[in-house]
C-alpha cells in the first residue's frame, strides 16, 4: 500500500460562499489522501462541510457564488485546473457520484435501461445496442432480480431498493475509479440497506474501486469503511482505521458523536449530546472550532487552529490535548 | 438541554374534549390506493395500493413510531391523516370526531390541532422566504398580528437550538439539511398543534444533533402535551422514543405492541428480519450476508395471501393461499399478522411462543 500512488490528494481545501450580506465558510482547510480501493467514511456534524467537499471534488459547486482554494489532484490529475472537456471526462468516468435521492438521478420519464444505455454510449463511444447489453451486465451486477425486465421500467415503478441499484449500476457504468456516495443508503430499510451495503463492499472489492462514503450512521460505516474522517465546523478533526475511531477515539467530538448515538439506551433518561451549537460558520472562532463546546478545553485551545497530530501511525487528530502526539510536519 | 415553561401555551388544553382515557386518534380501514395513468390518453393502468386497510390506535400523550420498508406507504399514511390528500375508504376519528363529515372535525380544525414535519426538508420550506418568515407565516396565516408572529418565530428557532439573529433571516439554500429540518420542527410547532406528525425528521441530522432534537422532541411533548406519530428508519431511534411502535409492509401494518416487547420478542418475521438486519457497529463482526433477500415486491401486484412470503424463511402454503389477519388492536396489545401466531391457521409453527431464529 505505502508504495502506491494515491488515487485522491486534498490539500488544504476550503470552500467559501459569498452572499450578499456574508461569507459562509463551509470548508475551511481540509486535508486527506485516498488509496486506490480504499473505502473511507465521512461523518460529522450536520453543516460541517461533507456535502460541500463531496461538490468540490467533482466542482459542482456553483462558480460564481463559491471560492475554492487549495489543491485537489484526483487521478494525478488537478481537478481545479481541469478544462470543459476534462471535467466531462472525469465526471461519469473517473469519478461517479450517487446520492441519498436516486430519483433525482433519473430522469422520470425515460425507461432506466435507456437511460444507462445513453450514459454508456455517450461516455464509451459505442452503439446504443452496446449500450444496453452493458446496462443489462450492470444490473446483473447489481443483483437487480430479472434484469431484462428492470430494464424496461420507468423509475417509479421501481421499489426504492431497486432504484438505489439502478442508480449504482448507472454510476459503475463507466468504471469510476473513485465512487462518492452521498448518504446512499439512509432512504432503505435495514433489510434492504444491509443488502446494498454488502453488494457495494463486495463491488469495490471487485472493481478495485476507492470509495468516499458519507453517512450519519456509525454503523454503516462500521459494515463498509476501511478508515473514516470525522469534520467538524469545515475541517476534518479525526481520521484513523474505522476500528481505531470507534473503539477509542481521539479527538473529544468524536468522543461526543459516539455518545450520543441512538443505542439501545433506557427510554426514561436523556440522550447524551453535545452542549451548545456548531460555530457559525461566517464567524468562526479562532482557536479550535469545537473549544466553545468541549469538556477538555483551556485557554491555549483558543490561540490557534490545532495542528494535526500522529499519536500512532495511520491515526491523525486535530486536537492539543492527544497525548504522545507527534506534530505533522508536512500539514503544519 | 431543558426550557423554562413557555408563557405562551398554558398547560390546561381546554380543546382536550374527550378527557385523558378518549384516543387522539382512531384509524380504521384506512385506504388509499393511486392510479397509475398510461400514455397520452391518461388511462388508468393498474392502482398503487400505498395503503391498504390500516387501523391503529394513538393515546393522548403516546408516541407511535411506525417503521416499515421504503415504500411501504409511511409517508401516504402520513398524508391521509393529515387529509392532504383524500382516503378512498376508511374512518378517521380525532379526539372522537370523525374527520371531514357532516358533525364531525372540517379539516381545517383537524390542520390546525396536528401538523407535520416532512420527510425532505429541503423541499417543504418557501425557497424565497428567509426561514425566520416561513416560521411565522402559518400563525399569520390563522390571523397573529405580524410583530406576534414574527416573536413567536424568533422564540420557536431558540428552542430548536438556532440562533434567530444568526439563521433568521437566512433563505433555505444557505441552511444544511440539519439545520433545514430544525426549521421545520419550529414552523409545524408554531401552530400550537396538539398532535405533531413526524415523517423521517430526523433522519437527515448527524447523530449528535439527532440527539439534542430527539431529546428536544421528549421536551417540547412534555411541555405542550403533544402526542406523537413518529415515522423513521432508524430502528434504534423509534425505540428510544416511541412507546408503541406499528411496523409495517407494502401498505399494510404487520405488527404492532410495546415498543420493549415487540423489540425484544418480534412476532412477525419481518419485524425479526429488521431488527436482525441492523449493521453491527463493530468493524470486526461485519456481516456477510444479509438475513433477508430481494427487495419488497410492487405495491401495484401485492402477493396474494401473506404479502411477505415471497421472502419469508417460515413461508409454507397456507401462507400464499390465506391473508393472515392482525386482529383487534386492544389497548396496549401486542398483535402480528402471521399465521404462525394464529393456533388454527395450518401453519407448522402456530402456536410457537417463540420465533425460530434467522440463520
Ligand atoms: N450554496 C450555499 N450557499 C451558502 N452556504 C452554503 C451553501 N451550501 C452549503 N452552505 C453552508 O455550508 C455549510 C456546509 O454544508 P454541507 O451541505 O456541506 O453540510 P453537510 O456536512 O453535508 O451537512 P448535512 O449532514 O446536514 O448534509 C453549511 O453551514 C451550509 O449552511
Ligand atoms: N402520488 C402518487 N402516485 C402514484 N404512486 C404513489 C404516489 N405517492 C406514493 N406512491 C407510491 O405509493 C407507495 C407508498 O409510498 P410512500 O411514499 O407512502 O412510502 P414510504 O413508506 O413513505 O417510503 P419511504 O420510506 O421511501 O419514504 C410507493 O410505491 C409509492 O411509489
Ligand atoms: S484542542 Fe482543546 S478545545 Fe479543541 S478539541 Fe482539543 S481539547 Fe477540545
Ligand atoms: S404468514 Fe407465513 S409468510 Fe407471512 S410472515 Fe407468517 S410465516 Fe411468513
Ligand atoms: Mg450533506
Ligand atoms: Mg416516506
Amino acid at each position: 500500500m505505502t508504495m502506491s500512488v494515491p488515487l485522491v490528494e486534498v490539500e488544504d481545501l476550503s470552500v467559501n460562499f459569498v452572499t450578499r450580506e456574508s461569507d459562509v465558510r463551509a470548508v475551511n482547510g481540509v486535508n486527506f489522501t485516498m488509496m486506490p480501493g480504499e473505502v473511507m467514511c465521512m461523518l460529522g456534524e450536520s453543516g460541517s462541510g461533507k456535502s460541500v467537499t463531496m461538490r468540490a471534488l467533482m466542482r459542482l459547486l456553483p462558480p460564481k457564488r463559491s471560492v475554492i482554494r487549495g489543491r485537489i489532484r484526483i487521478a494525478g490529475q488537478d481537478v481545479q485546473a481541469m478544462g470543459d472537456a476534462a471535467l466531462r471526462r472525469m465526471r461519469g468516468g473517473t469519478v461517479s457520484m450517487i446520492f441519498q435521492e436516486p430519483m433525482t438521478a433519473f430522469d422520470p420519464v425515460v425507461r432506466v435501461g435507456d437511460q444507462i444505455a445513453e450514459v454508456v454510449a455517450q461516455h464509451r463511444g459505442v452503439s446504443r445496442r452496446e449500450g444496453r447489453r452493458r446496462a443489462l451486465d450492470l444490473f446483473e451486477l447489481v443483483r437487480i432480480p430479472s434484469p431484462e425486465r428492470r430494464l424496461d421500467a420507468y423509475p417509479h415503478e421501481l421499489s426504492g431498493g431497486l432504484r438505489q441499484r439502478a442508480m449504482i449500476a448507472l454510476a459503475l457504468s463507466c468504471e469510476p475509479k473513485l465512487l462518492l456516495a452521498d448518504e446512499p443508503t439512509t432512504a432503505l430499510d435495514a433489510t434492504v440497506q444491509i443488502q446494498v451495503l454488502i453488494l457495494l463492499r463486495k463491488l469495490q472489492q471487485e472493481l478495485g474501486m476507492s470509495v468516499i462514503f458519507v453517512t450519519h450512521d456509525l454503523g454503516v460505516a462500521a459494515e463498509i469503511a476501511d478508515r473514516v474522517a470525522i469534520m467538524y465546523a469545515g475541517r476534518v478533526v479525526e481520521t484513523g482505521s474505522v476500528r481505531d475511531v470507534l473503539k477509542a477515539p481521539l479527538h473529544p467530538y468524536t468522543s461526543g458523536l459516539l455518545a450520543s448515538t441512538v443505542h439501545d439506551q433506557p427510554r426514561d433518561r436523556e440522550l447524551e449530546t453535545i452542549p451548545g451549537a456548531p460555530p457559525d460558520m461566517r464567524n468562526l472562532p479562532p482557536g479550535c472550532s469545537f473549544a466553545p463546546r468541549c469538556p477538555q478545553a483551556a485557554g491555549d485551545c483558543q490561540l490557534a487552529v490545532p495542528p494535526p497530530v500522529s499519536p500512532s501511525p495511520g491515526r491523525v487528530a486535530r486536537c492539543l490535548r492527544v497525548a504522545g502526539a507527534q506534530p505533522l510536519m508536512e500539514f503544519a | 438541554m431543558s426550557f423554562a415553561t413557555s408563557p405562551i401555551w398554558p398547560p390546561a388544553d381546554p380543546r382536550d374534549r374527550g378527557g385523558p382515557q378518549q384516543p387522539l386518534l382512531m384509524v380504521r380501514g384506512l385506504q388509499k390506493h393511486f392510479a397509475i395513468r398510461n400514455g397520452v390518453l391518461g388511462r388508468v393502468a393498474a392502482h398503487v395500493r400505498a395503503v391498504d386497510g390500516v387501523s391503529f390506535t394513538v393515546h393522548k400523550g403516546e408516541t407511535l413510531g411506525i417503521v416499515g420498508e421504503s415504500g411501504c406507504g409511511k409517508s401516504t399514511l402520513a398524508r391521509l391523516l393529515m387529509r392532504l390528500i383524500v382516503p378512498d375508504a376508511g374512518e378517521q376519528i380525532f379526539d372522537g370526531d370523525a374527520v371531514g363529515v357532516q358533525g364531525g372535525i372540517s379539516v381545517k380544525d383537524l390542520r390546525r390541532q396536528a401538523q407535520m414535519v416532512f420527510q425532505d426538508s429541503s423541499s417543504s420550506l418557501n425557497p424565497r422566504m428567509p426561514v425566520q418568515g416561513s416560521v411565522a407565516f402559518g400563525p399569520m396565516a390563522f390571523g397573529m398580528p405580524k410583530a406576534d408572529a414574527t416573536a413567536l418565530a424568533r422564540e420557536l428557532l431558540t428552542k430548536v437550538g438556532l440562533n434567530p439573529a444568526l439563521f433568521g433571516g437566512r433563505y433555505p439554500h444557505e441552511l444544511s439539511g440539519g439545520q433545514k429540518q430544525r426549521v421545520n420542527i419550529a414552523r409545524a410547532l408554531a401552530l400550537k398543534p396538539r398532535m405533531v406528525i413526524l415523517d423521517e425528521a430526523v433522519s437527515a441530522l448527524d447523530k449528535s444533533v439527532e440527539a439534542q432534537v430527539l431529546n428536544l422532541l421528549q421536551v417540547l411533548k412534555r411541555e405542550l402535551s403533544l402526542t406523537y406519530v413518529f415515522i423513521s428508519h432508524d430502528l434504534g431511534v423509534v425505540r428510544w422514543i416511541s412507546d408503541r411502535v406499528m411496523v409495517m409492509y407494502l401498505g399494510e401494518v404487520v405488527e404492532i405492541g410495546p415498543a420493549d416487547a415487540l423489540y425484544a420478542a418480534p412476532k412477525h418475521p419481518y419485524t425479526q428480519a429488521l431488527l436482525a438486519s441492523r449493521p453491527s457497529m463493530d468493524p470486526d463482526r461485519r456481516r456477510e450476508e444479509a438475513p433477508v433477500s430481494g427487495d419488497p415486491p410492487n405495491p401495484v401486484n401485492p402477493p396474494p395471501g401473506c404479502r411477505f412470503h415471497t421472502r419469508c424463511p417460515h413461508a409454507e402454503r397456507v401462507c400464499s393461499a390465506r391473508a393472515p389477519v392482525l386482529g383487534d388492536a386492544a389497548a396496549g396489545a401486542h398483535l402480528a399478522a402471521c399465521h404462525i401466531q394464529n393456533p388454527a391457521s395450518g401453519h407448522s409453527l402456530a402456536g410457537r411462543p417463540v420465533l425460530p431464529a434467522l440463520h
